[in-house]
């Protein structure tokens, strides 16, 4: 789409000014300012932590983070962006780890450095309670720290901005997965179902409807019962 | 009063909430296969002929695929003129996976799980994915009514018959193993206290089958096997993207030229299986339209796979997500995902006409959207396109104050950003280009019809869908399709004996092009689109 050329503002990406549209997102106006981006540019929709940002507006000294892709340009933005962050993830195998405190404690121990400055909370491009569910995390309350950090796209804004070196968006990842593996009560109906499949319970009929000419499948499709 | 429209837009939403305790007392009902097909028959971007060309070259030639696509394989190889010493080998392993989305990555765990040496090359980072994008679930028959039978027919059907049953058939069947796989690496599904899954409905299913991890579902999914694929050790390879393979003189595939996306050096990776895992095509824009996918959806699979002699699928079939944000323009084409239409918004008319069944199969609902807009039953927004609303206040009313932010976080979050509170007012949609139904033809194993040792997985693939793919038949088919191509690529790697490597398809293809006077003034793949403004 052409945007729209009639309001315009003035930013500056790695300090050199552009003037682009003032609808843009401040990804589409580097675009617009003639980059073609390789890094910091993943899926443009706010989900892959792609395009972490950091940004100032002239004339105040308070150092803004966001997703580039999620955000406006606004008059008088100084721009930089933060493609990579060499956040630290541990390695560990999943099925070896129990969902104890003592997880965190050896794969994640920087996190009992946390001083409380918030600064992770204050940066996050999502508004998530950061050091909230760090503080889930050191308690060992996984569940409460998988759905704290749930919306988090793993930017690494938070991880840049600490001062105990901790890897927020590692610790919230472990923690999920811990949740969703150990603590979340077993689906029956899906075990049971993985077994009727395995045991060759819908073989014969699979193998039936697969055999059907399409005049017989399409009545059938038409036809078919749909749950309220 | 709360206005975060202008005045045009907010007439209309006095429509809108005029009719709605009306229209949630009298669901609109679903259209006979008779009106399905005419609505898409005069409504549907597939039945635009003038947004299609012949393909004129290769295992296709004579049938239709869009203009776009067309072009690119229509257009010249990036190494053709490169003096590239592929005798000089970089990386040397059983298993080449390229793409690192969904399906690339559960296809590496389960190769490295069968032991076989895989890595991954990705033009972006790992995870850089439509997989990551997908918000509103993934569909398997695990309930007490329901079952793969049930899922086969919704599936085949939804898709018009067109698809492979024996494709079909993998997809449900493995449906359920593959929700258990994932939820045994941790991913987190929406369950009830007592672990029921939460399902739901999606367009065109007979049976609430729609597992979710709120609408984060994709991104639950991706992030979880990314850190599997990163605790096993596999090696990926990021900013760095596959631009041919190549063959050997038996006419296997033996590997790909690599390009360092960043220094723009190239490199070689030799391989006795080779995974196309490469994903969509929504930024080649076919037919003009804003696109739901991320910045590297480009077709690229499907173009080095067609040089190297496999065949395509279903290429002319595309779909168009029946609900992509059309305004505010800074969020032009995201997609509003399915699952706010299976937790109760309505599709509404700027008349306030629910004018449809919200729950139609994509295709036919992206078909009513258009027509209501060409129709004059469209809101318009600034900067003049037109849509229709999506009436997300009745999400609150059905399930209670509360549900829009602990349903579908990311679409309040997304809206939000731009002052638009959808649980007061509506939001406005249009179609927007989502997913490639079609792609290179497999058999039920993954594997190519053409060339023996090349497998292809995910969105990249061809036959699954038919022509329409339903709501949570992508996610479960790049988990199906991506782990079965592991195991087959790992088995298969240990009877592969590779002869000389060559580049002679590069050379073969591009004289069957001069042969038939081609010339775009391109190269291909595109690797990425060409969104950078330059004055001159």
């Amino acid at each position: 789409m052409v945007p729209n050329m009639e309001n315009m503002v003035n930013v500056y990406f790695y300090g050199k000014k552009y003037t682009v549209p003032a609808e843009l997102t401040i990804m589409t106006a580097m675009e617009y300012a003639g980059y073609t981006l390789k890094r910091g540019c993943g899926c443009r929709h706010g989900f892959c932590g792609a395009c972490a940002t950091i940004y100032r507006i002239k004339g105040d000294n308070e150092l803004k983070t966001c997703l580039a892709c999620q955000t406006q340009v606004q008059e008088g933005m100084y721009v930089a962006s933060i493609p990579f962050y060499p956040t630290d993830k541990r390695i560990y195998d999943i099925n070896e780890l129990k969902p104890s405190q003592q997880v965190m404690m050896e794969l994640y121990p920087e996190i009992y450095s946390c001083i409380g400055c918030n600064a992770c909370t204050k940066s996050c491009t999502q508004s998530l309670n950061v050091m909230q569910y760090i503080a889930y995390a050191q308690r060992g309350e996984f569940e409460k720290c998988a759905e704290e950090s749930f919306d988090c796209v793993s930017c690494g804004v938070c991880s840049t901005r600490c001062p105990a070196g901790i890897s927020h968006p590692m610790v919230g990842l472990l923690a999920r997965r811990l949740t969703g593996k150990y603590i979340a009560p077993e689906a029956k109906h899906l075990t049971e179902r993985v077994a009727e499949i395995n045991e060759g319970k819908f073989d014969d009929l699979i193998e039936q409807v697969m055999q059907k000419p399409i005049a017989e499948m399409q009545e059938l499709y038409n036809a078919r019962e749909i749950e309220k | 009063m709360y206005t975060p429209y202008p005045e045009n837009m907010m007439e209309s939403i006095k429509k809108v909430e005029a009719t709605r305790a009306e229209r949630m007392s009298n669901e609109p009902r679903r259209l006979t296969a008779d009106e399905k097909d005419a609505l898409l028959a005069a409504f549907h971007p597939d039945y635009n002929k003038d947004a299609f060309d012949e393909i004129k070259v290769g295992a296709n030639k004579g049938e239709k695929a869009p203009k776009q696509l067309a072009t690119m394989l229509h257009s010249t190889s990036r190494i053709l003129n490169e003096k590239i010493d592929i005798s000089k080998v970089d990386y040397d392993v059983d298993v080449l996976v390229i793409g690192g989305g969904g399906a690339g990555s559960s296809c590496a765990i389960e190769a490295h799980n069968a032991g076989a040496n895989v890595m991954i090359v990705t033009k972006l980072r790992i995870g850089d994915a439509n997989t990551m994008m997908a918000e509103g679930g993934i569909q398997a028959a695990d309930k007490e009514n329901d079952s793969p039978v049930q899922h086969y027919l919704d599936c085949f059907g939804g898709g018009h018959f067109a698809a492979k049953p024996e494709l079909v058939k993998r997809l449900v069947m493995e449906a359920p193993d593959a929700i258990k796989w994932l939820n045994e690496l941790g991913v987190e599904f929406d369950k009830e206290d007592d672990g029921r899954m939460i399902t739901t409905h999606g367009g065109g299913t007979s049976r609430k089958r729609m597992h979710a991890a709120k609408d984060y579902s994709g991104a639950e999914i991706m992030r979880t096997i990314r850190d599997e694929v990163i605790n096993l050790g596999i090696p990926v390879v990021e900013f760095t993207s596959a631009v041919e393979l190549i063959k050997d003189d038996k006419g296997q595939v033996a590997g790909a030229v690599l390009l360092n996306m960043e220094t723009g050096d190239y490199s070689v990776a030799k391989a006795k299986t080779v995974v196309i895992a490469t994903g969509g095509a929504g930024r080649m824009h076919y037919q003009g339209f804003p696109t739901s996918n991320h910045y590297g959806a480009t077709a690229d699979g499907l173009v080095l796979g067609y040089r190297a002699g496999a065949k395509l699928r279903n290429q002319d079939s595309i779909q168009y997500h029946p609900t992509g944000a059309i305004y505010p323009s800074q969020i032009l084409g995201a997609l509003v995902t399915e699952k706010v239409r299976s937790v109760g918004a309505q599709l509404v008319n700027a008349n306030g006409e629910a004018y449809i069944h919200p729950l139609e199969t994509r295709d036919v609902n992206a078909s009513g959207v258009i027509r209501e807009c060409r129709e004059g039953r469209g809101v318009e927004v600034p900067g003049g396109l037109q849509g229709v609303w999506l009436d997300t206040p009745m999400i609150e009313i059905l399930g209670g104050e509360g549900t829009i932010e602990k349903r579908i976080p990311a679409m309040f979050r997304m809206y939000m950003n731009y002052g638009i509170d959808m649980r007061k007012v509506p939001i406005v949609i249009y179609p927007t280009l989502h997913y490639q139904n079609g792609g290179l033809e497999i058999n039920g194993d993954g594997f190519t019809t053409e060339i023996p040792n090349l497998l292809v997985a995910g969105e990249a693939a061809g036959g699954i869908h038919g022509t329409n793919r339903l709501m949570g038949n992508s996610l479960l088919d790049v988990i199906v399709f991506g782990r079965n191509a592991g195991k087959k690529a790992a088995a298969k790697c240990k009877d592969v004996e590779l002869g000389a490597m060559n580049l002679d398809h590069v050379k073969a293809y591009d004289d069957e092009l001069k042969a038939n006077h081609l010339e775009t003034g391109e190269v291909s793949p595109l690797l990425l689109p060409k969104y950078a403004r330059h004055e001159r």
